[in-house]
């Protein structure tokens, strides 16, 4: 269960502000960290806290294929995102690194900065403590949550690979 | 019911004979790329696989294209650690600074693609070889690790929206003025999780150059692939490029598509993004009065050797206007060596332009024309984004090569038919 402090953003967060193209340089989790949201948001850097939750509107994550970016937001603390529907690739980038990522349009649009929210990301029930309302999202097809349990693609190939 | 283009590519790849839009399957890959900002996290990933080395040394591709020839220090260190992975795994297409272009203008020009294919890359625009009638979609580092270390990946089977093309285009309309015009219809999230796939009687009248314009620029409606129908066009690029085998998937009749959208070639106007998303667009006439402060012609949209021309038929015998930095950029170094032969380069450099070795360089803000504060730019390339050519109060407009360059000479954003009259 995961349980944080809600920081909200609108549609069409790109990948580009999420960490600019130039801190590509360097692959390191926690330099990239320190420039994440930057461009949008100064202040999020600042005020981030392990465990905190983003929420967003539409199409969060669209453009470049950088896995910089959800990366960037795990380790800035970021523990899920919760949006009304995500890029495709930063979805599967999301999946593949171990990041949690739910998309529920109507969670995604209620939910307000600084709200208190639980997520169950086996069950994709989301909870705002604050308001006290229950979203259902659509939980992940077992094929995911598999990778998930196995924390990311990495090692479910090497199980995979082992076992061939 | 049957299937569209690229469900029956992804079905065969999967040893399927049928696929359902939403099923998960694991298809069998042609070819994985990655470039110098991707592969350096895919091969730390590749390393923890423990895979003793690639599934087969013909079908990686490693392209350092973003910050290359190198912008600093780190950056050298990354192409470094590729470079040695490369080497190590006898990766058999890695290309060096001197051999290398703009990933997607270098695969297709190398062979690498050909209609039927099941190809990803770790870069946004892999789905750029849809235009030869392939499945290629951009995907990030981990699954260009797994892809390198098994030959596979997953994929959830798209859905797909239908464009039937008909008519011609107008002169000085180009690919890249359709697919602006297409995703200010349909909005940079109106194709998402979905295939782009391109048929009907107007297919014959775009070149191949505007084929690979519109299929890079699929990643910008949000799509998992844009794909065109193979035609007499297509074999003949592809008998050009590649003596591989290829294999031609048409989609079935009855296939099922969320839509289907008619796009008439011949209405098409110039057509530029406002910043700061792809799917601002106006035509050429609606633009209004638009000062710039730079022009950027190249990338892997368009910095194709007709693009190059395109630019050149406008520049010749011209200046470029003072205040604007004009830059170009050949997408290879064949299309530069091409441009070269076809005298290109020596008018652009007559005309006031400097010209470029193949990098995405400005594209992406790296180097090479990054934008300071409050400045503006006429680009060709795909993004335009908050701070996508540098500081993040900068601004750029997405337009075709002949719209660039027209807007290079006048100083602001400009139609080819105001400089050509
Ligand atoms: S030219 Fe631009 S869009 Fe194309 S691969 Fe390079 S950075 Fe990406």
């Amino acid at each position: 269960m995961i349980q944080g402090k809600v920081i909200k953003y609108g549609d069409n967060i790109d990948t580009d502000v999420i960490i600019p193209a130039r801190y590509l340089n360097t692959t390191d989790p926690a330099e990239l960290a320190g420039h994440c949201m930057e461009d949008l948001d100064k202040t999020f850097t600042g005020r981030v806290k392990p465990g905190d939750i983003m929420a967003a509107g539409r199409n969060f994550g669209c453009g470049s294929s950088r896995e910089h970016a959800p990366i960037a937001l795990k380790a800035a603390g970021i523990s899920c995102i919760i949006a009304e529907t995500f890029a495709r690739i930063f979805y599967r980038n999301a999946i593949n690194i171990g990041l949690p990522i739910l998309e529920c349009p109507e969670a995604a649009r209620e939910i307000d900065e600084g709200d208190q929210v639980q997520v169950d990301v086996k069950t994709g029930k989301i909870v705002n403590l604050t308001k006290g309302s229950v979203y259902q999202a659509e939980p992940f097809p077992d094929f995911m949550q598999e990778i998930i349990r196995a924390d990311g693609l990495i090692h479910y190939v090497r199980e995979r690979m082992k076992r061939s | 019911m049957g299937m569209t283009m690229t469900q029956k590519i992804l079905a065969a790849h999967a040893g399927l004979d049928r696929v359902e839009p939403g099923q998960l399957i694991m298809a069998d890959l042609d070819l994985v790329l990655g470039n110098d900002i991707t592969s350096p996290v895919a091969v730390k990933e590749f390393e923890r696989i423990g895979a003793e080395g690639v599934f087969d040394k013909g079908k990686v591709a490693i392209v350092p294209d973003h910050f290359t020839p190198n912008k600093d220090i780190k950056s050298a260190e990354q192409c470094r650690l590729i470079r040695d992975f490369a080497y190590r795994h006898e990766i058999e297409n890695y290309f060096e600074i001197g051999q290398m272009g703009i990933e997607h203008a270098l695969i297709p020009e190398k062979g690498l693609a050909v209609p039927g294919d099941v190809i990803i890359g770790a870069d946004s625009h892999t789905c750029t070889y849809g235009a030869l009638g392939a499945f290629s979609t951009g995907v990030g580092s981990t699954d260009m690790a797994a892809g390198m270390a098994s030959g596979k990946c997953w994929f959830k089977v798209p859905e797909a929206i239908r464009f039937n093309l008909k008519g011609k285009l107008q002169p000085w309309v180009s690919g890249k003025d359709v697919i602006l015009h297409i995703i200010g219809q349909v909005g940079v999230d109106g194709a998402l999780y979905q295939s782009m796939e391109y048929g009907g009687e107007g297919l014959a009248a775009l070149s191949m150059d505007d084929r690979f314009t519109m299929a890079n620029m699929a990643i910008e409606a949000g799509a998992k692939n844009g794909i065109f129908e193979v035609d007499d066009k297509t074999i003949a690029y592809v008998k050009e490029h590649s003596d591989r085998e290829y294999r031609i998937f048409k989609a079935d009749e009855d296939a099922v598509y969320t839509r289907v959208i008619d796009i008439n070639l011949s209405d098409i106007r110039p057509t530029v993004a406002f910043p700061h998303l792809p799917e601002n667009t106006r035509t050429i006439d609606e633009v209004g009065e638009v000062t710039i402060d730079q022009v950027v012609i190249g990338s892997c949209t368009n910095g194709r050797i007709e693009d190059l021309r395109a630019a050149a038929r406008l520049l010749k015998d011209k200046k470029v206007h003072p205040r604007v930095r004009t830059i170009i950029f050949p997408a290879t170094q064949k299309i530069y060596l091409q441009a070269m032969r076809e005298g290109l380069l020596e008018i652009f450099v007559e005309a006031g332009a400097a010209v470029s070795t193949p990098t995405c360089g400005p594209c992406l803000g790296g180097h090479m024309g990054v934008l300071g504060k409050g400045e503006r730019a006429v680009a060709t390339t795909n993004r335009n984004f908050v701070g996508r050519m540098g500081h993040p109060e900068s601004e750029v407009y997405l337009a075709s090569p002949a719209v660039a360059a027209a807007s290079a000479i006048t100083g602001r954003i400009s139609s080819p038919e105001e400089v050509m009259k």
